[in-house]
């Protein structure tokens, strides 16, 4: 140890943060640091001392005063009397409604168009190019504005349905596509319905089963088994044989005109209608191109492979090249959930009530608190799109390459 | 895109707000022009005509201002606003005057920390349906489906009413009077609900006018006047002293024609005197000269004169004078006395 207190050490000198490459590169993070924050506390502070003067300050006890406004869609029950907390509430649901239902579809259109673009067949994929570039290259708000317009000025009024109008209902007289929206049976659960439910379950879990054992059998003899009807059949039988057997509990309540407007029934709204589709094929243009680029990724040899192998192209596609391109596809999508979730934003365009129409629209106008509302509206928007992303992170890792 | 909105409202909010707090009459001065918060597009109220020139009755209470501050009444940049950005827009400092048919209530005197120096319009909403319906009463509304601008008073006194009467609706929320038009006139609401002035404008922009009823229930009290930031008192003075001004002309008969003559020399009337400056140093107690309230009056004329020329029943959208007419005459019209 003797030589090591031997060399002569450097005396530490304040010129060195700067010249010295050992501390340069740390002298430069902590003032960038120390810029960064007082960037910041000047921003929050100039906000405080500027809302002071106009004679506002920041506090979030609104929240729990009477909301005094209705919402058309709501998932749980609101009146005007409940507070604006559950405004947010009902709010929340919605948007998360049509963001769930919206990267479902978004998802089933842009897989079959991003493979449809890859199709030998000229015209299909000149179509699918033709429908991806116009999606993706025109802003989002002009879709969601051309779908509210179509469903609202090409659709009849509810009075056209009346006897002798011009407009009827479709399928059997069940459904009604109006300017407010599609109006549409709704079930009504009575005593027995929950046996039926259990048995559609327990028939879902047994289809997973099944397959299975299709795969083991398939990899034990080679064997393969008819699983598409199989499942097909262990769907609906055992269901429609409960059903019966119970003496049909769930009942259909139809919509039927009255008054201004229809009434019973299930009514989805022209405004939910608009921003579902809209925000669905605006973002399966997107996952169109995410997928065709995961399935370009697969190298071709892979298929010829497969084809060498005598294995047919639907095959070759479902069992070898999507899991394959998987890998590719998911973290992009990913950022896709996201952005579908956040595009929903755009909800007050179409009057639809989702989290930033009703806590960040109404209930900011008539609080005039529009920081904390901004703030909350902020806050919910991250943790979504965290817990989305958690959720294809863990999906994303069970599809990715498994190192063994 | 709802992160940037904070950050941007974060960072108008800190930058704006400094320029606010300070005496909007310098500013206005400086500038030399008025910013107006006004209608998107309400005929009548605040509308541009064929050539892109703003008229209207709300738009003669900007322009009279901007006359009466620096004197032309054609100085004047309108901004307009949707019922859901105005308040924010007049508190950040991007307008020096809302004048957008907003009604003065409590909190937003209060809690919006907003100042209502006067009220230019005595109003109440109501409801207007098709004709073809056959409604005669809003009692008769159960079930139907109402279009509203949302962060408006009529959306609150809408759900009252409504729930106090048992009757259940389906609201449609819109975004401005356009689209809420746009909506009924598609038959996507049977119930197009605003201030009955606002209803008589949009109606008076319809095809056909005639298929259109609007309900003889008045179901709120809708006092709608201009509002400036709170806490600049000498500039809502400067608003609320305009505004009178204009409706003390009416009483006393000065008009647009005659305004000039009665201002050239002292006249018999010493209250007349004192509003046109002739006698007396008013306009200095507002920061202003003593010509201002003549200035004001040149511009469109008195109360009532902006009255005719823009919704009386002489023209399309035919409003009556009703509660809006001088107390002289049974309204609720009464300008202060200037003294």
């Amino acid at each position: 140890m003797a030589d090591v207190a031997d060399q002569p050490r450097e005396k530490f000198r304040l010129g060195m943060l700067l010249y010295d490459v050992r501390y340069r590169s740390l002298t430069i993070q902590v003032v960038a640091a120390i810029l960064i924050m007082l960037l910041l506390v000047q921003l929050v502070d100039n906000t405080v001392t500027n809302l002071a003067a106009l004679g506002k300050d920041i506090r979030f006890n609104f929240l729990w005063s009477t909301a005094g406004y209705d919402i058309n869609q709501q998932l749980i029950p609101f009146t005007s009397q409940d507070t604006h907390a559950r405004a947010a509430y009902v709010g929340i649901l919605n948007t998360l409604l049509v963001a769930f239902l919206g990267c479902i579809l978004a998802t089933i259109i842009g897989v079959l168009a991003g493979v449809l673009r890859l199709s030998k067949n000229w015209l299909i994929a000149r179509v699918m190019t033709v429908y991806v570039e116009c999606m993706r290259n025109t802003p989002l708000l002009i879709w969601i504005l051309i779908v509210f317009a179509v469903m609202t000025e090409a659709t009849p009024q509810p009075s056209q349905f009346r006897e002798g109008g011009t407009a009827s209902m479709i399928l059997w007289d069940t459904v009604a596509i109006s300017n407010r929206g599609v109006f549409m049976p709704r079930p009504i659960w009575a005593d027995g319905s929950g046996i039926v439910m259990a048995i559609l379950g327990l028939s879902i879990i047994g289809i997973f089963v099944l397959r299975y054992v299709a795969r083991k059998r398939q990899e034990d003899t080679g064997q393969i088994l008819p699983v598409l009807p199989l499942s097909l059949a262990l769907l609906i039988v055992p269901v429609m044989a409960a059903f019966f057997l119970l003496g049909r509990p769930i009942t259909l309540d139809y919509p039927v005109l009255g008054g201004f407007n229809f009434q019973g029934g299930l009514q989805v709204r022209n405004s939910f209608i608009a921003l579902w589709l809209a925000l669905s094929l605006y973002t399966s243009a997107f996952i169109a191109e995410i997928v065709r680029s995961g399935i370009l990724a697969v190298s071709n040899g892979q298929t010829e492979a497969a084809f060498a192998l005598g294995i047919q192209p639907n095959r070759t596609m479902q069992l070898i090249i999507l899991p394959q391109a998987l890998r590719v596809i998911i973290p992009p999508l990913i950022s896709q959930y996201l952005n579908l979730t956040k595009n929903s934003s755009l909800a007050i365009a179409v009057g639809y009530m989702d989290v930033r129409s009703t806590l960040g629209g109404i209930t900011i106008n008539q609080t005039g608190r529009e920081l904390e509302g901004m703030l909350l509206l902020g806050i919910f928007y991250l943790i979504t799109s965290l817990i989305i992303s958690g959720l294809m992170n863990v999906y994303n890792s069970s599809v990715k390459l498994k190192e063994r | 895109m709802t992160k940037t909105v904070f950050i941007g409202a974060l960072a108008v909010a800190g930058l704006t707000a400094g320029m606010a707090s300070a005496a909007t009459l310098d500013d206005v001065v400086a500038r030399g022009s008025l910013k107006c918060g006004s209608n998107e597009g309400l005929a009548g109220f605040a509308a541009p005509d064929a050539n892109g020139v703003w008229e209207g009755f709300d738009v003669a209470l900007c322009r009279a201002i901007a006359a009466a501050v620096l004197g032309d009444g054609q100085s004047v940049e309108f901004v307009p606003l949707t019922s859901q950005t105005r308040f924010t827009a007049l508190a950040a400092g991007e307008v020096d005057v809302l004048v957008r048919n907003s009604t003065w209530t409590f909190t937003r005197d209060t809690d919006l920390a907003l100042d209502f120096p006067g009220i230019n319009y005595y109003d109440g909403q109501g409801f207007m349906v098709p004709r073809a319906l056959g409604v005669t009463s809003a009692g008769e509304l159960d079930g139907a489906t109402v279009c509203i601008q949302t962060g408006t008073t009529t959306e609150l006194n809408l759900a009252d009413y409504f729930r106090a009467n048992g009757i259940s609706y389906e609201p449609v929320p819109v975004a401005t009077n356009a689209e809420g038009q746009q909506q009924y006139l598609a038959g996507a609401c049977d119930v197009y609900t605003t201030d009955v002035s606002g209803l008589a404008a949009t109606r008076a922009t319809f095809e056909a006018p005639g298929d259109h009823v609007i309900l003889p229930e008045v179901v709120s009290k809708e006092p709608l006047g201009p509002a400036v930031r709170h806490g600049d008192n000498n500039w809502g003075d400067i608003v609320r002293w305009t505004l009178h001004a204009l409706i003390a002309a009416e009483e006393y008969g000065v008009t647009m024609e005659n305004v000039a003559e009665l201002a050239a020399a002292p006249t018999d009337n010493p209250e007349v005197n004192r509003l046109l400056g002739t006698e007396g140093e008013l306009g200095a107690m507002i920061g202003l000269d003593n010509d201002w309230a003549v200035r004001a009056i040149a511009v469109a004329g008195n109360y009532g004169e902006i009255f005719e020329a823009n919704i009386g029943e002489s023209t399309s959208v035919g409003l009556a004078r009703g509660l809006n007419a001088q107390w002289t005459e049974g309204g609720l019209m009464y300008g202060g006395p200037f003294r």
